[in-house]
């Protein structure tokens, strides 16, 4: 299993993560990149405050790399997610996969991201001009 | 038994730290959440709430040791 996960607090780049998950053998890379929107519910947003619990997050991320090298055909796979505060733009998580074929490259990285979102322990804050709120934590 | 609990997201604020000890009777998960919920009524207004124990997910039946890792892991937002 060929994987590179990682939680920072600096500045995820895309072709650095591109260019780890591409191999000679692979004909489709698939890459999600998470950005901070401007807005939620037609409210400006002013920035974004993530926060890990470190450990089980990346095993957490672990967990969910096993999966995907289980149920697809993947090469090399990628997950970073930055914590921190991050403006409008910024990218807060990157899944880069690399297989020989699209289809699993597409179906592998939706899967991890729609996992992500669901298990691991990483939360964030919205921020606006008038207060704050922690996503999903209220029904 | 004396348990130290850590807390993410909206549980740090809730409990005004990042991380409390708390005092059980009986040492379940299920009784830790019951205590924390008398403490903090607030934590039975989130969507959901689980407990980490040693960094996975536990079920209500776990018991827990003085030595466990503890964690309350509001709903997940990341992405």
């Amino acid at each position: 299993m060929n994987t590179e996960i990682k939680i920072s607090n600096q500045a995820l780049e895309v072709q650095q993560c591109i260019d780890w998950v591409m191999t000679p053998e692979s004909g489709g890379i698939d890459v999600f990149i998470g950005t901070v929107r401007n807005a939620t519910k037609g409210k400006q947003v002013v920035r974004l405050e993530f926060e890990a619990y470190e450990p089980m997050a990346l095993k957490e991320m672990e967990k969910i790399a096993t999966q995907a090298f289980e149920k697809w055909p993947v090469q090399k796979l990628l997950v970073y997610h930055r914590v921190g505060v991050l403006d409008v733009g910024e990218i807060p998580v990157i899944i880069a996969v690399s297989c020989a074929h699209r289809d699993a490259a597409f179906e592998a990285c939706r899967f991890v991201i729609d996992t992500l979102k669901q298990t691991v322990p990483i939360w964030k804050k919205e921020v606006f001009e008038d207060g704050e709120t922690w996503v999903a934590a209220h029904p | 038994m004396k348990v130290n609990v850590l807390a993410f997201g909206i549980a740090k604020e809730i409990f005004g730290a990042s991380s409390i000890t708390v005092e059980l009777a009986e040492s379940s998960v299920a009784d830790l959440k019951t205590s924390l919920e008398k403490s903090f009524p607030k934590l039975k207004a989130l969507a959901s709430y689980l407990v980490a124990v040693n960094n996975e997910y536990a079920g209500d039946d776990l018991l827990l040791d003085i030595r466990d890792e503890v964690a309350i892991i509001p709903p997940v937002s990341g992405g």
